[in-house]
């Protein structure tokens, strides 16, 4: 974990939830938290650097948007192959997650998670196709588990 | 939402500048005023066709732990173990979905103790098996999704 005090989570906490939507954001959290604003800046660029800031800005819902079909597409691969694949998965642009993932045999065998999103089930139907033919030979099984029902959606505290 | 919103969701997805006046930075980039853009952004969070503006940390980088975990509910005992694991505000996410494994959560917290302890704690409540699969490497995550 990167060296984070105190005064980062702070600003964490009171950024998370989103940037104040006023001329002078930074300042506005500096003022809530009795800091200067030139040390706010420097520490979320610093968080920035670090990657413990992914990103700053919009963060749409998927579901206004009209991306109403997502599917969580997993896969069973080699071992031996899984990053490079992963890696390959990862940069197709309807992808929003893709991550290796530990088997539970014999229940799952898959090791190879990529969230597809799309505006119709064709759509995600031709995302998951795409994915099978760059996974070729090395796609050894795989299953999509479309959701039914979200039961809880709270947000995530910290990201 | 019209063709300004639509750029505006296209272009902010990533990149907000920490500086000073950062929505005048931002809002010149797209040919707006600052109050404008300021104006917008608050009518689409009300409408929730933005989710959030703000950052995204990650929260494993910040010391706290993140896994996702599935479960085989018994389609008679699905509601009971719903608001069993729903229950627990370590528990950020919950999905049915159609799979043998019917239920899928993500759980997030402090430290990765608390994760091992939620996670155990489930099962001692529920009495099923909770399978565990934390992300052993991350290859992508963030998507731009076109308004």
């Amino acid at each position: 974990m990167p060296n984070l005090d105190e005064i980062d989570l702070k600003i964490m906490r009171a950024t998370q939830a989103g940037l104040p939507l006023t001329a002078r954001p930074y300042h506005t959290v500096a003022e809530q938290l009795e800091l200067s604003a030139a040390e706010v800046i420097e520490r979320m660029r610093r968080m920035q650097e670090l990657g413990v800031i992914r990103r700053i800005g919009a963060v749409p819902n998927h579901y206004q948007l009209g991306y109403r079909f997502n599917g969580m597409t997993v896969w069973n691969v080699p071992d031996e192959q899984v990053d490079a694949l992963g890696q390959k998965i990862g940069r197709l642009d309807f992808v929003s997650h893709c991550y290796r993932r530990p088997r539970h045999l014999p229940l799952w065998p898959y090791n190879l998670f990529a969230m597809v999103h799309g505006k119709s089930q064709e759509a995600v139907d031709r995302q998951i196709e795409r994915i099978a033919e760059i996974l070729g030979d090395d796609n050894l099984g795989s299953e999509v588990l479309y959701s039914t029902r979200i039961l809880k959606k709270t947000g995530f505290r910290s990201r | 939402m019209d063709e300004i919103d639509r750029r505006i969701i296209n272009a902010l997805q990533t990149g907000f500048p920490i500086s000073e006046r950062p929505y005048l930075e931002a809002a010149q980039a797209l040919g707006l005023s600052e109050r404008e853009l300021l104006e917008r952004l608050e009518t689409l969070l009300q409408e929730q066709t933005l989710s959030r503006f703000g950052p995204l940390y990650d929260a494993e980088a910040m010391g706290g732990a993140l896994t996702l975990a599935a479960m085989r509910v018994p389609e008679e005992r699905f509601e009971e173990v719903a608001g069993i694991v729903n229950g627990f505000q370590e528990v950020a996410h919950n999905y049915a979905r159609r799979h043998t494994l019917n239920m899928w959560f993500v759980l997030a917290t402090e430290t990765p103790e608390q994760l091992r302890d939620t996670l155990d704690e489930i099962e001692r409540r529920t009495g099923l098996t909770v399978y565990d699969m934390p992300k052993i490497t991350e290859y992508f995550v963030g998507l731009k999704l076109e308004a």
